[in-house]
């Protein structure tokens, strides 16, 4: 199972890139397999304030109908526009060309409660 | 050892647009003496046509082959057992047809003065008495259109009961994470804020939690009883007093009320608000997309705000009343979907409570039966006496590859409707089996056998299990294609 090193990650399953104040965030490979074939990602709302472990998005595979839950507190700076018409992508690149939304980051304090990619391994190993 | 039965159906898969051919007619209309109405006078030209619709025209006796054939490929409760988990797909006696195209009942319009539908709503007025009584409930209002309707309609109680009481802050509605997915929805469609909490070892919700999440924001809590698990909720009634000691409503989903016919009444548990799906329970023809009917019962705090107008009994007369003024309002047109409630009112008439009751038991002893011959070769995870349904799990299956949707599948091929599958979602590779009381221990018996082979297919020979059905006309079709690119209107090639 693929879990970047350089990434952090939520008991929930998404992943989190940072660049300074500027957060990615997407789902793991973990989740995409579970979720099984993406059909639909409904996008949050450009300048739409999140709160950390409020659902902020949802992903609709054949299988079920998810909430994703945005990591950290703060405001949606981008949206992954390419999933309207390609919603696979979350299956094909989950890290990459499937992420979902960017955040600028409001409570710095916030990252710390966030799992390493060795954690993260681990809560995937005692679920499976 | 039972047969698979041969492909015994082929048909071309040709839509009716296709078989179309310009000049063919199914009906010859007289080609003199259609006098125009002059109701086209009245419409603006903007909201009128200017070319015909686009119908495809096709012979009658094509028209009669294609929608037979049509039919010919469906399974329902008249030709299969259907033991779809948390629908209650019984078998619908004929008798409540009958009486539903009574001239009386079908041929008369709602807004018809009351003194020349007299018998309609005299049986609208004792189908909610008869309803009210089987529930333990104050009153019920008939309109909603269906069980998700009458969840909606809960959900506004519970909104107007709280702003009446000066609780307007109460914004939470807590859900059981085996909850039927319309409750969290219900809720959250209306505003509320929802907040799951998980089922402890024993199938049933954890109390400890629920005793952390209850407080002075949570407006109601949605239950099933017996839950999704088809396990009886055995601590209802201190859920209930500890529901009702934090400010907070508790609402019941009738899905499983099959379960519970002349044995438990919702009202006597603790429940505030009820909705019922009369077309499981009560016995109306339903999958495929109704009609159904899902009326709202509640408590005697909540009567006051029942959906608007209500039916009384005056001086020999019935008639349609406003309720009060802190009424929630009308949720439907007229009288909500007529021809189930006539048909619940048959059902419950010529049953009597005895029947009702004898009902119960037997979907309670059939679902019993199957679990106990069935899990011997499959896992059932919370392997407790159930009531009118049990979920087990294809995990031992899934070794070999095998899911629950292909288990699903490959019952098709011995005659079987397809159990629900992947839900309740606390399960993996759920299969949720609800027998009904209707069958006979012959078919009981006959499943089984199927369940048993099919697990046994799983083992030594798992793609006919992987690749089923095979006695299909059409076999897997494209899920993902399907809702990823849903074409769902005839587009004629170009």
């Amino acid at each position: 199972m693929d879990i970047p090193r350089d990434l952090k990650y939520t008991k929930t399953h998404e992943w989190i890139k940072r660049d300074g104040t500027r957060i990615r965030i997407g789902i793991t490979e973990y989740a995409q397999k579970e979720l099984s074939d993406v059909v639909f990602v409904e996008l949050p709302k450009l300048g739409q304030d999140v709160l950390q472990g409020r659902a902020a998005c949802v992903v609709e595979s054949v299988k079920a109908a998810s909430d994703i839950y945005s990591p950290l507190s703060g405001k949606v700076v981008a949206v992954n526009k390419d999933l309207e018409l390609d919603p696979a992508l979350v299956n094909k690149d989950p890290y990459g060309r499937g992420w979902i939304f960017d955040i600028s980051l409001s409570k710095q304090e916030e990252i710390n409660s966030l799992l390493d990619a060795n954690q993260y391994d681990t809560l995937i190993h005692q679920k499976a | 050892m039972y047969q698979v039965p041969t492909q015994s159906l082929t048909m071309d898969e040709k839509l009716i647009f296709e078989k179309s051919k310009p000049g063919k007619e199914g009906c010859s209309l007289p080609r003199e003496g259609m006098v125009s109405s002059g109701l086209e006078s009245g419409i603006p030209p903007s909201l009128k046509r200017t070319a015909p619709p686009v119908l495809p025209e096709v012979s009658e006796p094509e028209i009669v082959r294609h929608f037979t054939n049509l039919s010919r490929c469906n399974m329902g409760v008249d030709t299969n057992f259907y033991p779809l988990g948390s629908c209650t797909m019984k078998y619908n006696p004929r008798v409540n047809e009958t009486i539903a195209q009574l001239s009386g009942f079908r041929d008369i319009h709602p807004l018809q003065p009351a003194d020349t539908t007299q018998g309609m709503l005299k049986l609208l007025y004792e189908l909610e008495r008869h309803l009210s009584l089987i529930c333990g409930m104050e009153r019920f209002t008939l309109q909603p259109a269906a069980g998700a309707h009458g969840e909606l309609c809960g959900m506004m109680l519970v909104r107007a009961y709280h702003k009446k009481h000066g609780n307007g802050k109460r914004k939470k509605v807590i859900v059981p994470d085996s909850s039927h997915g319309t409750n969290p929805a219900s809720a959250a469609l209306f505003g509320f804020e929802v907040v799951v909490v998980p089922s402890n070892e024993r199938g049933r919700v954890d109390r400890g939690t629920l005793d952390r999440v209850l407080n002075d924001e949570t407006a109601c809590l949605m239950m099933t009883n017996p839950n999704t698990l088809g396990l009886f909720e055995d601590e209802i009634v201190p859920i209930a007093k500890l529901t009702h000691e934090r400010g907070g409503l508790l609402y019941y989903d009738g899905a499983n009320l099959n379960a519970c016919l002349g044995k438990v009444r919702p009202g006597d548990m603790g429940f505030d608000i009820v909705h019922l799906n009369l077309h499981k329970t009560f016995s109306t023809p339903h999958g495929g997309g109704g009609p159904g009917s899902g009326p709202v019962g509640v408590s005697k705090e909540i009567v006051r705000f029942l959906p608007s107008p209500l039916i009384a009994f005056n001086k020999g007369c019935y008639t349609l009343e406003d309720s009060s003024p802190d009424s929630i309002g009308r949720l439907k047109l007229f009288h909500g979907n007529i021809g189930v409630l006539v048909r619940a009112y048959a059902y419950i008439r010529s049953m009597g409570s005895a029947g009702l009751a004898q009902a119960s038991e037997d979907a309670v002893l059939s679902a019993n039966y199957l679990r106990n011959k069935i899990s011997k070769a499959y896992d059932v995870p919370y392997n407790d006496f159930c009531m009118h349904e049990f979920v087990a799990s294809a995990a031992r299956q899934n070794l070999k590859g095998v899911h629950a949707g292909d288990i699903a599948k490959r019952l098709i091929d011995y005659g079987f409707h397809p159990p629900t599958v992947y839900f309740p979602l606390i399960v993996k590779e759920a299969l949720m089996i609800e027998p009904t009381e209707t069958e006979p221990k012959e078919t009981l018996e006959r499943f089984i056998e199927a369940m048993l082979a099919i697990a046994k297919e799983a083992e030594e020979n798992p793609d006919i299990v992987k690749k089923a059905p095979h006695t299909t006309v059409v076999g897997r079709c494209d899920e993902v294609l399907a809702a990823r690119e849903p074409t769902l209107c005839y587009q004629a090639p170009k």
